[in-house]
């Protein structure tokens, strides 16, 4: 990882979250600015999230690629976790639930450890769904049955099956090398996640100052079509100067996967929006007292990175 | 009230002294450690967030009673308790079940040092309250249901009599209601598998027997302080 893009991303991200920390703690030591504590200390909570998501991703990508992979499938495990616990299931569902979080998930993780994009890519959405289906009617219990599996369906392809695709990043050859897990890929990755980070924060501070017209009043009461728009815009200007520390983009790529990711990342929130409205809760955190939520933290970036993973491709022209 | 000079003296005729110290003494590191390893395993499996509502963990004597949801229930309760009062606490649990099979009847003896309950033996005359106060002697905390049985319906069903005796036979003894909230979804009845969603487990604060309450509104009363931990 010795080579001077890496180094000066790394850089980059230091002095930026250093100088935010900086930024964060000034307020919350000057109360009397006029600006309001609670959202003073929602940033800086926020700030914290950011320091730990990075020494995260810095301990798995010095470990390498099998890390990186593992980190994203616990993650993914956890997530889905959340997401059943809210879905109401019901005792027939039992069993179908059991070997998709003790057995789809993990060997969908060991495909994409593996390399293995022709079957990963249908393993989910093919396999596992027809094996849910069957599954439930054997259990015997056929009421709201296109629901309930629905549901399940529904948590295993936005928990795992998307969110794998962001540590497949790592499997993709770029510039004409034969495998991945260089340090071009971790950066690719990094990306992704930089840029779906930034586009939720802009989205946040373009709807404060200019939204207007909100998108859907009954799924969110803060996602503005200006914010969608000012997020996208801002973060394809981001993706566009950072095109460097991107390997397979020229500047105008870069821009587009910025605007791509963000509109993306604003459609996960949407939705997860939708399903926590539904279920008369607002954080996945608050639903059991004590979990942090999970995903209410990776909702964007799981709507991202299979558009990502798959401009990624067109781009290297690569086949897998 | 009883002053504490009074409990004591309470206490002490009450009980006979062998029973006090129990079987822990004899249990070996292998088994700590078993204990150890198993309750941040079962923390783990049952997602379990601990909350204490107005009430704090203590290894001072007190009866946890908590609805019924799941054969998880003791083992999820007793790991959500830190080590300290993990180490006086014993469950009650039913024989039937934990009495069956190599595994489960060695947990049950070495590593939580359940009591066990022979559910088909219970008669008025043959009440499984002495022998959970005798086996509790004066230092052990104890792990109750007093639905007797697990819940069908997912509703907290009325309890039975045992916590009333109990209270009324060790008035020193705080109650503690804890409320295990979705576990039933961990693992339901009937099933051996288990499905890792997140559950709750919420200690709420003691209460006691008051002097002259009836025993079916000591019940009730019981029942509502499961209840209103569940918010």
């Amino acid at each position: 990882m010795n080579d001077i893009r890496t180094i000066a991303l790394i850089t980059g991200v230091l002095a930026l979250l250093t100088a935010v920390t900086g930024v964060g703690q000034f307020l919350k030591r000057h109360p009397d600015r006029g600006l309001d504590p609670a959202a003073v200390r929602t940033f800086n909570l926020r700030i914290r999230g950011w320091w730990v998501l990075c020494t995260v991703l810095a301990a798995a990508f010095w470990l390498g690629t099998t890390a990186t992979v593992v980190l994203f499938g616990l993650v993914s495990f956890w997530a889905l976790r959340e997401f059943i616990t809210l879905t109401p299931t019901r005792k027939g569902d039992h069993r179908a639930l059991f070997w998709v979080f003790f057995a789809f998930t993990p060997l969908h993780y060991l495909l994409v450890g593996l390399n293995r994009y022709d079957i990963f890519s249908v393993f989910l959405p093919v396999y596992a769904t027809l094996f849910v289906l069957a599954r439930v009617a054997f259990a015997g219990d056929y009421k709201r049955f296109l629901e309930r599996t629905a549901k399940i369906q529904a948590g295993l392809v936005v928990c795992v099956y998307c969110l794998s695709f962001a540590p497949a990043l790592l499997q993709i050859p770029i510039e004409g090398t034969a495998g991945g897990g260089r340090s071009e890929n971790f950066r690719l990755l990094f990306f992704l996640i930089l840029l779906v980070q930034f586009a939720d924060c802009m989205q946040y501070v373009w709807s404060r100052m200019l939204g207007r017209r909100l998108v859907a009043a009954h799924v969110s009461s803060n996602r503005t079509w200006e914010g969608l728009l000012g997020s996208a815009t801002s973060t394809a200007l981001l993706a566009a100067a950072l095109w460097w520390a991107a390997p397979p983009f020229q500047p105008w790529q870069a821009a587009l996967a910025g605007l791509v990711v963000a509109t993306m990342g604003f459609a996960g929130g949407m939705t997860m929006s939708a399903i926590k409205r539904d279920r008369g809760v607002k954080d996945y955190g608050t639903l059991v007292v004590g979990h942090g939520g999970v995903l209410d933290r990776i909702d964007s970036i799981c709507f991202a990175a299979p558009v990502f993973y798959h401009i990624t491709l067109l781009v290297t022209g690569a086949r897998l | 009230m009883l002053s504490p000079a009074d409990l004591t003296e309470y206490v002490a005729s009450r009980v006979p002294l062998e029973s006090a110290s129990g079987q822990k003494a004899g249990r070996s590191a292998f088994c700590r450690a078993a204990g150890l390893s198993l309750a941040a395993l079962a923390r783990l499996l049952a997602g379990a967030s601990v909350r204490w509502i107005a009430s704090q963990p203590d290894t001072c004597q007190r009866i946890y009673f908590a609805n019924h949801t799941s054969h998880l229930d003791a083992l999820v309760i007793w790991a959500s308790l830190p080590q300290p009062v993990r180490e006086v606490t014993r469950p009650v649990a039913a024989k039937d079940y934990w009495s069956r099979g190599i595994v489960r009847r060695w947990l049950a003896q070495e590593v939580f040092d359940a009591i066990l309950i022979d559910r088909t033996a219970i008669k008025v005359h043959q009440s499984p309250v002495d022998l959970m106060l005798r086996e509790a002697g004066t230092t052990h905390s104890l792990i109750v249901f007093p639905e007797g049985s697990r819940s069908v319906t997912g509703e907290v069903d009325e309890f039975k009599s045992g916590l009333y005796y109990l209270a009324k036979k060790r008035p020193d003894i705080e109650l503690i209601p804890v409320h295990i909230d979705n576990l039933n979804r961990v693992l339901p009845r009937g099933e051996f598998l288990p499905v890792p969603m997140l559950s709750c487990i919420s200690f709420g604060p003691p209460l006691w027997l008051e002097r002259g309450e009836a025993k079916l509104d000591f019940l009730a009363r019981a029942r509502r302080a499961v209840l209103s931990l569940k918010e």
